[in-house]
C-alpha cells in the first residue's frame, strides 16, 4: 500500500515538473469553475446548419473552433519566443493582411464575385508567400539590425492594418463561393469545425519537422546562449530570422481560417488583439518570454485553455473589448510569477519555511 | 587597527552557487603606499575588489576604515564613494553617453541642481592638472578607451578618496600613458592615499608598488614587501609552485605513435583577428601536443580564437596541410576538422538549460546538417558512450548541464568536441576551477590522443600541467609571441622566467 | 581647394565632436523645416497661414504630452506601450465623471492624474523593483487600459457638460499671427488651452532633463545601466520615476486629448502609442537608451504631423495612408539612427 502510495506520488511529482503541468492545471481550474457555474457549459449538441449540414453546437465546440486558430499561431508564436527571447506583436495585422491578399486574388479585384477569379490553392500560396516576406522583414530588423523584437515588430502592428486596407483599396471584398466558408466553417457531412483540422495539419507538420530536422535544438541552443551556439558553428542570426519567416506561415494559415469564416474582411477588427492572445498562450505553456527551451504542445494546448477563458468570459457577458482587461491581468500575473527575482524570493521564503518546520 | 593603516579586512569569505570565491582573507592597506595585489584568473581578487566596493555583500568578515571604530557597512557602490573609497575598473565603468565632465561629477554631491559652467570649469582645470588630452563639454564616447580610462581615474582621483582601488587599469594604455598614471599614484601616495593596484603587467608591479598580496584559489598566499619578493617568487607563488620543489617531472609516457614529426598539419602565417593581439606565426604537427602560455590578457586565447574563426580575422592566413583555407566563422573551422573548447565554460561552452545528451551532441550534429538530426535512441546512445567513457558523473543523460559540477560541465564539452573526431583539438583552459582528478584524467586523455594522432594544442595558467602534457610550448606577453620553448628547455624556471621576461633574478 | 578641404575637414570635425543628442537634435529640426518649407512652396494656401501651424499645435497637444513621457522612458532604456490606452481610458472616466457623475472639469483633472498615477506606480514597481521586460509590462498595461475604457462605458458619446464647453473653448489668442479671412475679416490666430500646458510641460521637462542631477541620472542609466550603479546612481530608483512619470504625464495629456475632443469613446487615442514612439524616434531619442531631447520631441511631433498633413493635402486622405506614413518615418529613422551611429563610431 504504502509503496502503491509512493509510486502515485512519484508520478504527480514527476507531472508537477513536466512543463505542460501548467496549462494542464489551468484548464482544470477553468473547466471546475465552469461546472460550479453552470454544468450545461459543457453540452454539445448536434444539430444542422442555414445548408442542411449536420453540425456540433455548444460551448466546448466554440472553443475547438476558435481555439485552433490560435493553436497554429502559438507553434510560430513559440519559435519566435525560444530563438529571439521576444515576441512578434505583429501577427494580428499581418493576418488581415494575409486575408486581404486572399480576398484580392480570389475576387480579382472586384467587389463581389461568384466564382474564383484566382485557383484557391494560388491565392492562398501568394498569401503565404507575402506573410513570409512580412516574416522576413521582422525576422531581419531583429536578427540583423539588433533591434528588440517587439519593437521591431510595432512597425508592422501600427501599418499593417491600414496596408492590408490599401491592398484591396480599403473596399471589402466579398466571395460568394460556398466552398470558400469550408476552411472557417463545415465541410459538408463533417460536424467537427473544419479549423480543428487544418490546426491538426499544422500540429502533425511542426511535429514531422522537428523530428526530421534540428530546428528544436538549434533554436533551442540559439535561445539559450547565442555565444556558445556560435562557437558550435550555428548562425544565430540566420536561426531567429527563420523563426519570423515561419511565424509568417502560420500567420497565412490562419489569415485563410479569418477570411473564410466572414467570406470577407473588416481591416480593424479581424484578428483583433490576437497577438496578446498568442503570447499568453505561450507563456501559459510554461515557456520562458525570455526564450531557450520550449515545448509546443504545451503552447498549444496553452493556445486552447485561453481560447476557454475567452469563452468562458463570453458566457459571463463580458463584452468583447473587455476581454483584453482580464487577460492583461493574467498576463501580469504570469510574468510576475516567473520573473527571476521573484523566484528567488519565493525559494528563499520557501527554504525558510522548511527549517522552522524542522526547527 | 594598526596606526598608519587606512584599510583592514579581516576574515572575508564570499561564496557563490557551487563556487568558494573568497576564504578567509585578510588585507592591509596602509597611508601611503602602493600596495599589489596579486594573483591568476579565479584566485578572488576581483571578487575580494568587489566586496570592497559594495558591488557584492561578504558572507563573512569585517571591514574596518581609518576613523571609524565600527566595521563599515557597504552595501552598495554609493556607500563605498561615501567611505572615501574610489575605484577604477578595468573595464570602462562610465556612461559612453554624457559628457566627460558629467562622468566626473555624477552620483556625487547632494546638491540637486546641475551648474554646467561650473562643471566644466571644474573639470577642465582637474583634467589639465592631471594632462588628460579631453575637453570637459565632450561626449565620453568621442574619445579613445585610454582616455576614458584616464576619465575614471580623474573622477576618481577629484573624490577626495582614501583609498584607490586601481583594478586591471593599464591593459588599455600605451606605455607614454602608464607612465603618466604612475606619476598620478606617485603624487596621490605622497598625499597620503592608500592605493590598491590590480594588474598581470609585472614590470609595473615592480616599478610602482610598495607590497604585494597575493592570492590564490580564493585563499590569502601571503603579504611581501616588495624587496624580498623578486619576480620568479611572484610568478611561482602566484602559480602554487615553490621554486624548491620543482623538480622537472618530464615523463616518458609522452611519445607519439604517429610520429609522423615533419608533417604541419596547421600552419599559421601573420594571422591577425580584430580581438587586439600582433599579427602570429604558428604551426602544429600530428599527434603533437603543444601549448600556449603566459599570465592572464597576455594573448594566448586571442590566438586559438583566431585560428578557430571565433573572433573577426583581418589578416594573415591559415594553411592545412600546405593548402591555404579560408576560415571565416566557427563551422568553417570544424569542417576542417577543428574543435576548439573554449576558455570561459559558462558564456562559450555549456548551453545551460539544455541536457547534457544535447550538449555532447550539439557539434557533431551541426556538422551532420540541418536535416540529419541523431534520432533520439542513437543520441542517447552516443550520450552513454562518452559518459561512460570520460567518467561524467550525470544523473543521467537527460539532465540539463547547468545542474553539473565544472568538471562535469568541462568533460561534456569535451565530449562534444571528441565526438566531431577532430584532427586538430584545441584545449583553452580545460582544467580552470575543476577538481585534481578530473585535471588529471584531462591530462591523460591528451596524451592518449595525441598518441592515437590527433594534433592538440593545450592551454593552462599551470605550468606543470603543460610540463607534463606538451612537447613544445610558445610564450606570449602583452598580445605578442616572445618565445618558443622545445621539449629539453621545458622546465618550470625556464617557462617562468621567460613568461616574466626582464630581468632574470639570477636565475 | 584648399579652403574647401578645410571647410570640409572642419564639418567632419563637428560630426566627429558633436554629442550624439545634439546630432540627431539638429537632424530633426532641419527635417522639421524643410518639410514644412516644402509644403508652403508646393502644397500653397493652406501651409501659408499661421493658423494652420497652430492647428496642428491644437491637434497634437495631447500627443506632445504623452511624447515627452514617452521620451523620457526611451532615454532610460525603457519604452511604455501602455499609453495611447491610458489617454483613452482618462478621456472616457473623464467624460462619465462629468456626465453621470456630475463633476466639474476641475475636479476631473485630479481623476486623470490619479489614473496616471495609479498606472505609473504599478509598471514603474513592475519594471524597476522586479526587472521584468518594460514591454511585455506596458503591453499588459495597454490592454488592461484599453479594456477597462470599454467596462468604464461601452458606447462613444459626447459631454454635455457646460462648464466644461466653456473650458474647451476657451482659446489663447496668438497676437499679431491672425490672417484675412474669404469676407475680408480680419481673424486672430489661437491656440487651445490643451496647447499652452505642453509647451510648459516640455518647457519643465527640458529643464529637468538638463539642469537637475535626477535629469542627468536618467541619461546616465541608458547610456549604460552598470555603468551608472558603478558611479553611485540609484538605478532602480530612477527607472521607476522614468516609468511614473511618463503614465502621469498620459494621464495629463488623456486630459487634453479629451478637452480637445470633447468626448469618451474605446476607439480614442488608437494608435497614439505608436505616434508617440515614432514621435520621440523622428525627435532623435535612441530605442537602446541614454540619448535624446525633449525639443527633439516636440519637433518631432510637428514632423509627423506636418508629413500627415502634406499626405492628406496631397490628395491621399484615404485613412490607412497615416499609419503607412508613420510605420514608414519610423522604420526610415530608425535605420538611419543606426547607420549615422555606426559612421560616428568609425569616424
Amino acid at each position: 500500500m504504502a509503496n502503491k502510495n509512493k509510486s502515485i506520488g512519484a508520478f504527480f511529482s514527476g507531472l508537477v515538473k513536466q512543463q505542460i503541468f501548467i496549462p494542464l492545471v489551468a484548464l482544470l481550474l477553468l473547466a471546475l469553475f465552469n461546472l460550479i457555474m453552470d454544468p450545461s457549459f459543457f453540452k454539445i449538441t448536434l444539430g444542422y446548419n442555414s445548408v442542411g449540414d449536420p453540425v456540433l453546437n455548444g460551448y466546448l465546440i466554440t472553443i475547438l473552433d476558435y481555439g485552433s486558430e490560435l493553436a497554429i499561431l502559438a507553434i510560430g508564436m513559440t519559435l519566435v519566443t525560444a530563438a529571439s527571447g521576444g515576441q512578434d506583436i505583429s501577427v494580428g495585422a499581418t493576418i488581415a493582411i494575409a486575408g486581404s491578399v486572399i480576398l484580392r486574388l480570389l475576387c480579382g479585384g472586384q467587389t463581389t464575385t461568384d466564382t474564383y477569379q484566382t485557383p484557391l490553392i494560388v491565392a492562398f500560396l501568394v498569401a503565404v508567400i507575402v506573410s513570409m516576406i512580412f516574416g522576413a522583414f521582422n525576422g531581419a530588423l531583429v536578427a540583423y539590425f539588433r533591434i528588440q523584437p517587439m519593437i521591431a515588430t510595432l512597425i508592422l502592428f501600427t501599418a499593417g492594418r491600414s496596408i492590408a486596407a490599401w491592398i484591396n483599396n480599403n473596399q471589402l471584398p466579398i466571395v460568394n463561393v460556398e466552398s470558400f466558408g469550408y476552411f472557417g466553417g463545415y465541410i459538408p457531412g463533417v460536424p467537427i469545425p473544419t479549423p480543428f483540422f487544418i490546426a491538426l495539419i499544422c500540429v502533425v507538420i511542426i511535429a514531422l519537422v522537428l523530428k526530421f530536422t534540428n530546428l528544436r535544438l538549434y533554436t533551442q541552443a540559439v535561445g539559450i546562449n547565442e555565444s556558445s551556439s556560435r562557437l558550435n558553428g550555428l548562425n544565430p542570426e540566420f536561426i531567429k530570422f527563420i523563426s519570423f519567416v515561419i511565424l509568417g506561415v502560420c500567420v497565412a494559415v490562419v489569415g485563410l481560417i479569418k477570411v473564410s469564416r466572414l467570406s470577407t474582411i473588416n481591416y480593424s477588427v479581424v484578428a483583433k488583439d490576437i497577438e496578446m492572445d498568442a503570447i499568453l498562450a505561450v507563456a501559459l505553456g510554461g515557456n520562458a518570454l525570455s526564450g531557450g527551451k520550449f515545448n509546443i504542445w504545451a503552447s498549444i494546448l496553452g493556445a486552447y485553455v485561453i481560447q476557454f477563458l475567452t469563452t468562458t468570459l463570453y458566457k459571463f457577458k463580458v463584452q468583447s473589448d473587455a476581454l483584453p482587461a482580464y487577460k492583461a491581468v493574467v498576463v501580469i500575473i504570469l510574468v510576475v510569477l516567473s520573473a527571476p527575482i521573484v523566484r528567488e524570493k519565493l525559494a528563499s521564503l520557501g527554504k525558510k519555511m522548511k527549517t522552522k518546520e524542522v526547527a | 587597527m594598526k596606526e598608519k593603516s587606512v584599510l583592514e579586512m579581516r576574515g572575508i569569505c564570499k561564496s557563490f552557487p557551487g563556487v568558494r570565491a573568497l576564504h578567509d582573507v585578510d588585507f592591509t592597506l596602509c597611508e601611503g603606499e602602493i600596495h599589489a595585489l596579486m594573483g591568476e584568473n579565479g584566485a578572488g581578487k576581483s571578487t575580494l575588489i568587489k566586496v570592497l566596493t559594495g558591488v557584492y555583500e561578504k558572507d563573512e568578515g569585517e571591514i574596518f576604515l581609518k576613523g571609524m571604530d565600527k566595521a563599515a557597512v557597504i552595501r552598495s557602490p554609493q556607500d563605498a564613494q561615501k567611505l572615501g573609497i574610489s575605484t577604477v575598473y578595468q573595464e570602462i565603468t562610465l556612461c559612453p553617453n554624457l559628457s566627460v565632465a558629467e562622468n566626473m561629477y555624477i552620483g556625487r554631491g547632494e546638491q540637486k541642481k546641475v551648474s554646467w559652467k561650473q562643471m566644466n570649469a571644474d573639470a577642465d582645470k582637474i583634467l589639465q592638472s592631471l594632462d588628460i588630452p579631453a575637453k570637459a563639454n565632450r561626449q565620453l564616447s568621442n574619445y579613445s578607451i585610454a582616455i576614458q580610462q584616464m576619465v575614471a581615474i580623474a573622477r576618481a582621483v577629484d573624490m577626495d578618496c582614501k583609498v584607490l582601488i586601481l583594478d586591471e587599469p593599464t591593459s588599455s594604455l600605451d606605455e607614454q600613458e602608464v607612465e603618466k598614471l604612475f606619476g598620478l599614484m606617485r603624487d596621490l601616495k605622497a598625499k597620503g592615499v592608500g592605493i590598491i593596484f590590480v594588474t598581470h603587467f609585472l614590470d609595473q608591479v615592480y616599478e610602482v608598488c610598495d607590497k604585494i598580496t597575493v592570492l590564490r584559489d580564493g585563499g590569502l598566499v601571503g603579504e611581501y614587501e616588495i624587496a624580498d619578493l623578486p619576480r620568479v617568487k611572484l610568478v611561482s607563488k602566484m602559480l602554487g609552485k615553490e621554486l624548491d620543489d620543482m623538480s622537472d617531472i618530464k615523463t616518458d609516457s609522452v611519445t607519439y605513435a604517429g610520429a609522423d614529426a615533419d608533417t604541419k598539419v596547421f600552419e599559421a602565417e601573420s594571422l591577425q583577428s580584430n580581438a587586439g593581439i600582433k599579427p602570429f606565426n604558428f604551426y602544429i604537427k600530428k599527434g603533437e601536443v603543444n601549448g600556449f602560455t603566459g599570465l592572464l590578457g597576455s594573448g594566448r586565447s586571442e590566438c586559438v580564437r583566431a585560428i578557430f574563426g571565433a573572433d573577426h580575422v583581418i589578416g594573415g592566413t591559415l594553411k592545412k596541410n600546405g593548402k591555404v583555407v579560408k576560415i571565416k566563422k566557427p563551422i568553417d573551422a570544424m569542417k576542417q576538422g577543428i574543435a576548439y573548447l573554449p576558455e570561459d565554460r559558462k558564456v562559450d561552452g555549456i548551453v545551460g538549460d539544455l541536457s547534457v545528451r544535447d550538449n555532447i551532441i550539439l557539434a557533431q550534429q551541426v556538422l551532420k546538417g540541418f536535416f540529419h538530426p541523431y534520432s533520439k535512441a542513437e543520441a542517447q546512445k552516443i550520450a552513454e558512450e562518452y559518459i561512460k567513457l570520460l567518467e561524467i558523473k550525470t544523473a543521467s543523460a537527460d539532465t540539463p548541464i547547468k545542474s553539473l559540477s565544472g568538471g562535469n560541465q568541462q568533460k561534456v564539452i569535451l565530449a562534444r568536441w571528441l565526438l566531431t573526431h577532430p584532427e586538430y583539438l584545441i584545449l583553452d583552459e580545460p582544467t580552470r576551477g575543476i577538481d585534481v582528478g578530473t585535471k588529471i584524467e584531462i591530462q591523460k586523455l591528451v596524451l592518449k590522443l595525441a598518441s592515437e594522432g590527433m594534433s592538440v594544442t593545450f592551454i593552462s595558467s599551470e605550468t606543470d600541467e603543460m610540463i607534463r602534457t606538451c612537447s613544445r610550448l610558445i610564450v606570449m606577453r602583452d598580445r605578442r609571441v616572445v618565445g618558443e620553448l622545445g621539449s629539453d628547455e621545458l622546465t618550470q624556471n625556464k617557462i617562468m622566467s621567460t613568461i616574466a621576461g626582464g630581468e632574470n633574478d639570477g636565475k | 581647394m584648399a579652403s574647401e578641404k578645410n571647410t570640409a575637414a572642419k564639418k567632419s570635425s563637428w560630426f566627429k565632436n558633436v554629442s550624439d543628442t545634439n546630432l540627431l537634435l539638429t537632424i530633426t529640426i532641419v527635417v522639421f523645416f524643410a518639410m514644412y518649407l516644402t509644403a508652403m512652396i508646393f502644397l500653397g494656401s493652406g501651409f501659408l497661414k499661421p493658423q494652420t501651424f497652430f492647428n496642428i499645435l491644437n491637434a497634437q497637444a495631447a500627443l506632445i504630452i504623452t511624447a515627452c513621457g514617452m521620451s523620457l522612458v526611451m532615454i532610460t532604456g525603457g519604452i511604455d506601450i501602455s499609453v495611447g490606452g491610458v489617454v483613452a481610458l482618462v478621456s472616457m472616466s473623464c467624460a462619465v465623471y462629468l456626465d453621470f457623475g456630475g463633476g466639474d472639469p476641475y475636479t476631473a483633472i485630479l481623476l486623470a492624474l490619479a489614473i496616471g498615477l495609479a498606472f505609473g506606480l504599478v509598471q514603474g514597481f513592475l519594471v524597476a523593483y522586479l526587472d521584468i521586460q518594460p514591454f511585455i509590462v506596458s503591453l499588459a498595461g495597454m490592454f488592461f487600459a484599453r479594456g477597462m475604457t470599454t467596462i468604464v462605458h461601452t458606447n462613444p458619446f459626447n459631454v454635455e457638460n457646460e462648464a466644461f464647453t466653456k473650458l474647451k473653448m476657451t482659446r489663447v489668442i496668438v497676437p499679431g499671427m491672425g490672417s484675412v479671412n474669404k469676407i475680408g475679416k480680419y481673424v486672430d490666430a489661437y491656440v487651445e488651452i490643451g496647447v499652452v500646458v505642453a509647451l510648459l510641460i516640455v518647457l519643465l521637462l527640458f529643464c529637468i532633463l538638463r539642469w537637475t542631477k535626477l535629469g542627468r541620472a536618467f541619461y546616465a542609466v541608458g547610456g549604460n545601466q552598470q555603468s551608472a550603479l558603478m558611479l553611485g546612481i540609484n538605478v532602480k530608483r530612477t527607472k521607476f520615476l522614468a516609468h511614473l512619470i511618463c503614465s502621469l504625464l498620459a494621464g495629463i495629456g488623456g486630459y487634453v486629448y479629451f478637452l480637445h475632443v470633447g468626448s469618451g469613446s474605446a476607439s480614442h487615442a488608437s494608435g497614439m502609442e505608436m505616434n508617440a514612439i515614432a514621435s520621440s524616434i523622428i525627435g532623435g531619442t535612441m530605442l537602446t537608451g541614454g540619448v535624446g531631447n525633449i525639443i527633439g520631441t516636440f519637433f518631432g511631433v510637428l514632423s509627423l504631423s506636418t508629413i500627415q498633413n502634406i499626405v492628406s493635402s496631397a490628395g491621399l486622405d484615404q485613412a490607412w495612408w497615416t499609419g503607412i506614413t508613420v510605420a514608414a518615418m519610423l522604420c526610415i529613422f530608425l535605420i538611419v539612427q543606426s547607420v549615422i551611429m555606426a559612421r560616428k563610431k568609425r569616424a
